[in-house]
């Protein structure tokens, strides 16, 4: 580590690594230089020169954003000639600026009415004609409004160098200059709207929330998003109930600034008008509205008549619903209902590489991980099509620490672009391929893999065997679809493993054994679509579906139960990393219950009450933490909105983790299993039509 | 193609093959010590070439005026990086119409001078950078080129050493910005030319990331006759610290409108009269340009006992630039003046920075409106006023390019500006057009 420079900024001594930028360095001394071009983490501009600053000896005013500290300089952030320059520079800025902020969308968060309150001048000496635009619209989702932009390029830059879409760029010089999208009129690309939200004014704006509301009508509710399984942090504007937009307003999550597509705009399935707000009963074999009580009293009888006649009842759980309702739900299954028959979608063979593991710690990656890893290894999966996070995470690992990247995919996929070295292969032949990199990869010092459903069962083992004969550290992450398929596994939603992946001594049918069973009595489905592709044998089975929307497996059940969503309850969910992170309730949906709160007043229906405990969030939680081995997490850090690693396990689990069953269902970014059915805006962007 | 009659006044140094038949090509350039100085520096250390080009006192001669050896000396000759010599002749400062004709009337001079530059640095490629308006320019300069290929003056192992060098022509796509070096290196690398952050400069990070010497044409095209006649024939030219002739653009009110060869230090009193056959008309001056149109211009008066030269010229507060000397003689409303320069500004802003952006378009249409007739009192401080909140806060010269002639013109001329108020008529109105609009 070289000597820190010692410099002197506004008065007060700093200490900072040489080659550190004095905006940055004044940031450790709790001093703001303001800027719109400067953004932590992309390449820079000094385009906007707001952060000009006086430095002792130096002829004129000084960019803080590109230069580097020295050794005894003195610097001014603060000076009547820094504030006229910042005053002029505003005024220009403004001159064709179209001043409309009591319709414009940013009106309120917007950064360029911070900084004009803050250093502008009182009044304009501009009275020529404004250069006026007309706004355009890139696509369902992204508006360009050209007068508004202050082109600090922000956009540009994360499109290109976070997202490495490299959508945006500039056509035209001087004051016409304007930003275009990279098909001339419209975009092609993730949708992902980082541009929108990383837009310090309200140049460019969203398609669904644009003029919908003021941003201080809302409530923000930083909610975890409920669709891929990276568990982004997403903030809901929540206003009479209602989710108005999502955006990356709260950066406090695993993700800081990162959302994609389904996260930012996903959220519409919530109010889509064919959501449940009613049980529904079958009456003379048609689906019919009943109250609460009648379709409770009729699930309680029901699961009463199977138990007292040692009838065979079946349980798929969901890979949405939260850590506690999955926990809660087997304990039921378990408890009271006394059956192993529980299973849930399995998409990735988190079982093989634990059992593998066992023996070693610090041996699975976080999300920080793949952001900090020297060396990162991407095997069997398009990671920037169906784990977007992950995918930005190892572009800014590429980006800011030179990481070397490898990919062994079957096809070609974005990290090519960053890739050291990238093997072609087909799916099935990770493995072989991952070997052939290995007299490259025992020449880094430390490596995160990352690995799709297609390195599964005894490729899993043959694959931490080779991670360990390279003689360097190596970290994991077998990837999983949804928002809390990694939980379902963690809470024992499986027939043949408890919570804390404990073998069950007794396994029960999996999903498949459980649809293809002729005596199948009663089939319990929370928040699963399983009669989409396959049927149920049982034709005299007793179906209960917990669900959002009258699905294919909703529409043959005898009860249906509307189900809340990710965002309207609270609870917590297990990301593909094995990150904990906490849901916050944000909208309602009149008539539907959270999942939990449903399985508690059928167990009080049923006079377990008792037996199933209390159906709290909190208390089940607590349960969770003391019982579930690796989920002793923390609690500030869960309680404060923070993510928390959990360490599943540390030994043998004495349990085939059946390869044949895992598959992934390989959404993209604008596919999101049942949940992307019903979000219209998923299916209205071109690049979400085609595929 | 010559322009212009030479004038007596003139010391032919880079021009001196201007005139002889077919001057372009390699055989008249080889029968007129062509590739000599090339075949001296060949047998010299990198060091000796450099100390040689110190001794001559070159400034460079894009506008900026840097010691041309020190900024060669910069380069980090042991990188282990590919160097660059990179000629910049995207020619476009208004007024300026040199380097087409040192390209036109003697390609093979300049070639030579990369030559010498590259044996400096060690190294083995040049980019020549032609401002897109001089299509016909690649045309001649791609001739030259495949000549001095043919006759073994590019290419591998010239003249028998083991030393390489090739050389390429590239086009600019008519943006005044990237006459700037950072811009002109982007756009050199196909993006779109905007100014880079320096430091690092050019020659620790320029093309291609790495090391690159980076001048102007006529900088090159000197460089020949300094390693043929020495640094100190050449400096001797000039006067102290600033050797040689400066290739002078003389356009505006003369009579004799041309280019010129002249030794730096030269009186701006003789070059109007005798060497540009004086005011048309016999009119009297009002104002000069010195050096294209991002100078600070001269009154008349400051004009008396002034020498073309980078001291002089900075002593009255402007600047030698380029070599495009504009002459304005007393029929000239220099409202309109100062409006055509912005015009040309605002038209050639890139858009990367907001001061330079903004207020050269923002300068533009109130100074249209104050030459319309609509001007207010308090618009003369306003005028001032912008083009000072631009100056050094720009990201590139450009905006300070746009300032500086701005400032000049309201604080020198601001009785014109008075007489433009009141919704009078511009006081010119009527006075002879040089330029068409």
């Amino acid at each position: 580590m070289p000597d820190p420079v010692k410099l002197t900024i506004d008065g007060k001594a700093v200490e900072a690594a040489p080659g550190t930028l004095v905006i940055e360095a004044a940031k450790c001394v709790g001093i703001n230089i303001p800027s719109f071009c400067y953004y932590e983490g992309l390449s820079l501009q000094a385009a906007c020169r707001m952060c000009l600053v006086e430095v002792e000896k130096a002829p004129k005013l000084m960019a803080a954003c590109t230069l580097p500290v020295a050794e005894g300089m003195v610097v001014r952030t603060e000076t009547p000639v820094v504030a006229e320059a910042r005053k002029y520079t505003l005024e220009f800025l403004l001159t064709n600026h179209p001043l409309d902020c009591p319709v414009c969308d940013k009106g309120g968060e917007c950064e360029l009415q911070d900084m004009v309150f803050r250093y502008g001048a009182g009044e304009s000496r501009f009275v020529e004609n404004k250069i006026h635009v007309e706004e355009k619209q890139w696509s369902p989702v992204v508006f360009y409004d050209g007068p508004r932009c202050i082109l600090c390029f922000r956009c540009v830059r994360i499109c290109n160098e976070g997202m490495g879409v490299g959508a945006l760029g500039i056509v035209n010089r001087g004051a016409v200059s304007e930003i275009a999208p990279n098909h001339g009129d419209h975009l092609e690309c993730d949708e992902c709207g980082m541009c929108i939200d990383i837009c310090p004014v309200g140049a460019l704006t969203s398609g669904t929330y644009r003029y919908k509301t003021r941003p201080w009508e809302m409530e923000h509710v930083g909610a975890i998003c409920t669709h891929c399984s990276n568990g982004c942090k997403t903030t809901l504007g929540v206003r009479n109930g209602k989710i108005i937009r999502g955006n990356n307003h709260d950066r406090s999550g695993i993700n800081g600034e990162f959302l994609c597509i389904k996260g930012r705009y996903g959220f519409d399935f919530t109010s889509h008008p064919e959501r449940l707000q009613s049980p529904q009963m079958r009456v003379n074999g048609k689906l019919e509205p009943v109250s609460w009580s009648i379709a409770l009293a009729a699930v309680a009888k029901k699961f009463g008549a199977a138990l007292a006649s040692d009838g065979r009842i079946g349980v798929i759980g969901s890979t949405h619903t939260s850590n506690e309702e999955n926990h809660y739900l087997q304990k039921f299954a378990r408890g009271v209902l006394r059956t192993n028959n529980i299973d849930h979608h399995r998409s990735g063979d988190v079982v093989t590489l634990l059992d593998a593991l066992s023996g070693t710690t610090g041996s699975l990656a976080s999300t920080a991980d793949l952001y900090e890893s020297k060396a990162v290894l991407v095997a069997g999966a398009d990671l920037s099509s169906e784990q977007p996070f992950l995918a930005f995470q190892i572009r800014g690992n590429y980006r800011h620490h030179q990481a070397h990247v490898y990919v062994v995919t079957e096809n070609e996929v974005r990290e090519d672009g960053i890739a050291a070295e990238s093997v072609r292969i087909a799916r099935g032949g990770e493995l072989e391929g991952i070997r052939s990199l290995a007299e490259r990869l025992k020449t880094e010092s430390e490596l995160a893999i990352v690995f799709g459903d297609s390195v599964k069962g005894e490729a899993v083992r043959d694959l931490v065997a080779f991670g360990s004969s390279l003689g360097i550290p190596v970290k994991y992450v077998a990837l999983v679809d949804y928002s809390n398929s990694r939980g379902a596994l963690d809470m024992g939603l499986v027939p043949e493993l408890l919570p804390g992946y404990q073998p069950s001594n007794r396994p029960g049918m999996t999903i498949g054994e459980m649809l293809d069973s002729d005596s199948l009595d009663v089939l319990w489905v929370v928040g699963a679509n399983p009669l989409k592709a396959s049927a149920l044998r049982a034709a005299d089975a007793f179906v209960v579906v917990q669900e959002m929307f009258l699905t294919e497996t909703a529409q043959r059940a005898d009860v249906v139960l509307p189900a809340a969503s990710a965002y309207e309850k609270t609870g917590t969910v297990t990301n593909v990393c094995g990150e904990v992170q906490r849901l916050s309730a944000g909208p309602s949906t009149m008539g539907a219950k959270p999942d939990l709160e449903i399985i508690g007043l059928i167990a009080r229906e049923m006079g377990q009450a008792a037996a199933a405990g209390p159906w709290a969030p909190d208390k089940v939680f607590a349960e969770i933490r003391a019982t579930v081995k690796g989920y002793d997490v923390p609690m500030p850090v869960i309680s404060a909105g923070g993510a928390a690693h959990t360490t599943p396990v540390n030994g043998r689990i004495p349990v085939e983790s059946r390869p044949d069953l895992i598959h992934s269902s390989r959404d993209t970014l604008f596919t999101s299993g049942t949940l992307g059915r019903y979000s219209r805006m998923l299916g209205s962007v071109m690049e979400g039509r085609r595929r | 193609m010559l322009y212009n009659e030479p004038s007596p006044h003139e010391v032919k140094i880079l021009t001196r093959r201007f005139g002889l038949p077919d001057s372009a090509s390699i055989k008249t350039y080889l029968k007129t010590d062509g590739y000599v100085a090339f075949e001296k520096a060949l047998k010299m250390k990198p060091e000796e070439i450099i100390a040689e080009v110190k001794v001559s006192n070159l400034r460079g001669r894009g506008g900026a005026g840097f010691p041309t050896g020190m900024k060669w000396s910069f380069v980090p000759r042991t990188s282990p990086k590919p160097k660059y010599i990179v000629v910049n002749a995207d020619e476009s400062e208004p007024g300026t119409c040199k380097d087409r004709v040192l390209i036109e009337n003697d390609p093979h001079q300049l070639i030579e001078g990369m030559l010498i530059a590259a044996l400096a640095v060690d190294a083995h490629a040049g980019y020549i950078y032609i401002r897109g308006e001089y299509r016909y320019l690649i045309d001649i300069m791609d001739k030259a080129i495949a000549e001095a290929y043919e006759h073994g003056y590019l290419g591998r192992n010239l003249l028998g050493s083991n030393f390489h060098f090739d050389a390429f022509t590239h086009t600019g796509a008519g943006a005044y910005e990237c006459g700037e070096e950072s811009a002109l290196l982007e756009s050199l690398e196909g993006k779109r030319g905007v100014p880079r952050i320096r430091p690092p400069f050019p020659a620790v990070v320029g093309a291609f990331q790495s090391p690159t010497i980076l001048n102007n044409v006529e900088t090159f095209c000197a460089a020949p006759a300094i390693l043929r006649d020495g640094g100190a024939a050449f400096a001797a030219l000039g006067i102290p610290k600033a050797g040689g002739t400066k290739m002078t653009c003389l356009s505006g009110h003369v009579n004799k409108p041309g280019v010129y060869e002249l030794p730096l230090g030269f009186p701006v009193k003789t070059m109007i009269e005798e060497v540009g056959g004086g005011i048309r008309n016999g009119r009297k001056l009002k104002a000069f340009v010195p050096g294209g149109s991002s100078c600070p211009v001269l009154t008349a008066a400051e004009c008396e006992g002034l020498t073309m030269d980078y001291d002089a010229m900075a002593r009255v507060k402007s600047m030698l630039g380029s070599g495009g000397v504009v002459v304005m003689d007393e029929d000239t409303c220099i409202v309109k003046v100062a409006l055509r320069v912005m015009r040309f500004y605002a038209h050639e802003s890139c858009g990367w920075c907001i001061p330079c952006r903004e207020g050269t378009t923002w300068l533009r249409k109130l100074l249209q409106r104050f030459h319309d007739g609509h001007g207010q009192r308090s618009d003369i401080v306003l005028i001032g006023d912008l083009a000072k909140n631009m100056l050094g806060r720009t990201f590139c010269p450009l905006g300070d390019a746009a300032a500086m002639p701005t400032i000049s013109f309201v604080e020198k001329f601001r009785e014109e500006f008075e007489a433009h108020l009141d919704g009078r008529p511009c006081p010119f109105e009527h006075a002879e057009q040089l330029v068409m609009q």
